[in-house]
């Protein structure tokens, strides 16, 4: 009996130490979940700190300025803004029908043995860090940008009226184009992992029924995987695009870092990240430094639209497929 | 007839054009990987890694440049990993479908893909201006907040995996919730969860632009973690942008090494991912 007395007190004991435990691991792992919100509360809070000087100083015409010029201390992002949204822009035209176009391989054509192996080596150009893009850019694709295409599209696109001053100039293989066409194999992998996703979650029956009517391979996913995966592949774009507004060491590479706007592509340009990772660390004067936060502030708030956007795109694909 | 004649062929130029686009894919793959082979080779030998950053115009070596990125790598693997795995483990365990949880989620997946140069700038406010210097410890930390996100997300796919009558049968025997999370729900997705730490830090290693207004570099050896310490990718930047054609080389023997160690990291991962015991 008194043992028995001792055993349910210890049970008792050790409930009670279990749900100590228990709080105290909870607590823990919100703890650590909450440090998530406090990171972005912390990157927001900074950058807005940063750039309150500069902004202040220049008001919302810091927007709308081209000028940056550090000896007279006038700032304007309308460069590097217009550098961002360029390149990303060519990123896309590039990388989406490309990403697409291995999607539909990887999902509808390839034999299975080689689906496996061929998606890896896809994601491999995710896992190359940027910097290998840059020094590859520099003394590779951009030597050969401008010995060979850039003077076939002077040549060709140069001389066709209205497009053909975005083709104008000398060809320097430095330069926006060459910025956006890394970009573009850069967001690849990102799309077409997305797009591969979403298009094996459309039913097979759908397919098959398709095929059975007599439907092709280019039909069944004109018709019926790309109207049914649609939300999933825009999420994957927005994806792409967020990942090609915000990096910084490829472009920064081969883009030429000039705070001038020409109207052709094939002239130096900048970017939000590039004069970030250039001009950061030399910067002279509060002015200055605050004038680069508030790019990065500009630069995270529309990044954060682009990802907010795709990711309830997402939630939403998510919550179809589920419910 | 004519109908049928055109569906075909539109049919076999859009399969000819997504050969085409695979083949445009790998083709990069194949173009980048094999350019670093030739020219980073070339770079590679002893002195690589016994001598450090050399001024321009002598010969030297990578030594401390491979140490700082060793060091700080391991600090921010230290930080992150358990940050990330407790959080991880709230979102998989505790906030199933709770609004804090979805919130957490939201921000962790935008974070995932948040442009890393702005990390960099909110260690510099948060950190490098507080203490008046630049330092490793900033480098680390700026690490750490890339790798979060990747562990955090991982680490919920994996636990997510782990068959709820496994916890369920732990829970009947009387084990309190946080035992049945450690001894149970952990040991069925160690696999699935070192795969995720070994992706992000797969992740980190090449990541250049957090470390430009952090750890920013040093041309000689430290040690000291309070102070500018040097790391392969700014290295690797400083010199390819150079116009030494002895720090171009070095740069690029510094790219091989980093995508060598990068390409390792990942295969380990799928390795190991395929060797697990709940398959996504």
């Amino acid at each position: 009996m008194p043992a028995d007395i001792a055993i349910s007190s210890e049970r008792r004991l050790a409930g009670r130490h279990g749900a100590l435990g228990d709080a105290i691991f909870r607590g823990l792992t919100l703890g650590f979940a909450g440090l998530v919100l406090v990171v972005l509360a912390g990157v927001i809070a900074s950058l807005v700190v940063g750039a309150l000087p500069a902004l202040k100083q220049f008001g919302l015409g810091f927007l709308t300025t081209e000028s940056w010029n550090p000896v007279t201390e006038k700032f304007g992002a309308l460069a590097p803004v217009y550098g961002t949204l360029v390149t990303s822009a060519i990123a896309m035209i590039i990388g989406i029908p490309v990403a697409f176009g291995i999607a539909l391989f990887i999902t509808e054509l390839c034999p299975n043995w080689l689906k496996r192996p061929l998606s890896i080596m896809i994601e491999l150009l995710a896992a190359i860090p940027s910097i290998i893009y840059g020094i590859w850019g520099l003394f590779v694709l951009a030597p050969f940008v401008q010995a060979h295409i850039e003077p076939a599209l002077i040549d060709t696109l140069g001389a066709v009226p209205g497009i053909g001053m975005l083709f104008e100039g000398p060809p320097l293989g430095i330069g926006v184009l060459t910025a956006g066409f890394i970009l573009a194999i850069m967001v690849l992998p990102f799309i077409s992992a997305v797009m591969r996703d979403v298009f094996e979650t459309v039913p097979s029956v759908l397919r098959e029924s398709t095929y059975a009517l007599g439907a092709t391979t280019t039909e069944v996913v004109w018709r019926v995987v790309l109207p049914y995966a649609r939300i999933g592949v825009f999420g994957g774009i927005l994806l792409g695009l967020g990942r090609a507004l915000g990096e910084t060491m490829a472009v920064t590479f081969v883009i030429g870092n000039s705070h001038h706007i020409h109207a052709s592509l094939l002239q130096p340009g900048t970017t939000i990240s590039a004069a970030l990772a250039n001009e950061f660390t030399e910067a002279v004067g509060d002015l200055y430094l605050s004038s680069l936060i508030a790019l990065g502030l500009i630069l995270f708030v529309i990044t954060f639209i682009v990802l907010a956007l795709a990711k309830l795109l997402l939630i939403k694909l998510e919550k179809q497929a589920g419910g | 007839m004519q109908l049928y004649e055109r569906r075909r062929l539109t049919n076999w130029l859009v399969i000819g054009l997504s050969m085409v686009a695979t083949a445009f894919g790998l083709l990069w793959l194949a173009l980048v990987l094999g350019t670093l082979l030739i020219d980073g080779i070339g770079a590679v030998g002893p002195t690589l890694f016994t001598q450090m950053t050399p001024p321009p115009g002598s010969t030297g070596g990578l030594l401390n440049a491979i140490a700082g990125s060793l060091a700080m790598t391991v600090i921010a693997t230290l930080i992150g990993t358990p940050t990330g795995i407790l959080a991880g483990t709230f979102l998989a365990e505790y906030a199933r479908g709770s609004r804090i949880g979805e919130a957490v989620r939201f921000v962790n997946d935008i974070l995932l893909s948040a442009p890393s140069i702005i990390v960099g700038l909110f260690v510099y406010e948060a950190m490098v201006i507080r203490m008046g210097h630049f330092s490793a410890w900033a480098g680390a930390v700026a690490l750490a907040i890339i790798m979060v996100p990747v562990v955090v997300r991982t680490t919920e796919d994996m636990l997510r995996l782990v068959p709820s009558p496994l916890r369920e049968a732990a829970a009947a025997l009387g084990a309190p919730k946080w035992k049945v999370v450690v001894m149970v729900t952990y040991r069925a997705a160690m696999q699935g969860m070192v795969t995720g730490v070994l992706l992000a830090i797969a992740r980190i290693s090449g990541e250049t632009a957090p470390l430009l207004f952090t750890a920013l570099n040093n041309q000689f050896w430290s040690s000291d973690l309070n102070a500018p310490m040097a790391n392969l990718p700014v290295v690797i930047f400083q010199f390819a942008m150079s116009p030494y054609a002895d720090w171009q080389v070095l740069a690029w023997g510094g790219a091989l090494l980093i995508t060598a160690a990068i390409l390792l990291l990942n295969i380990t991962a799928r390795v190991l991912a395929a060797w697990s015991s709940f398959k996504p």
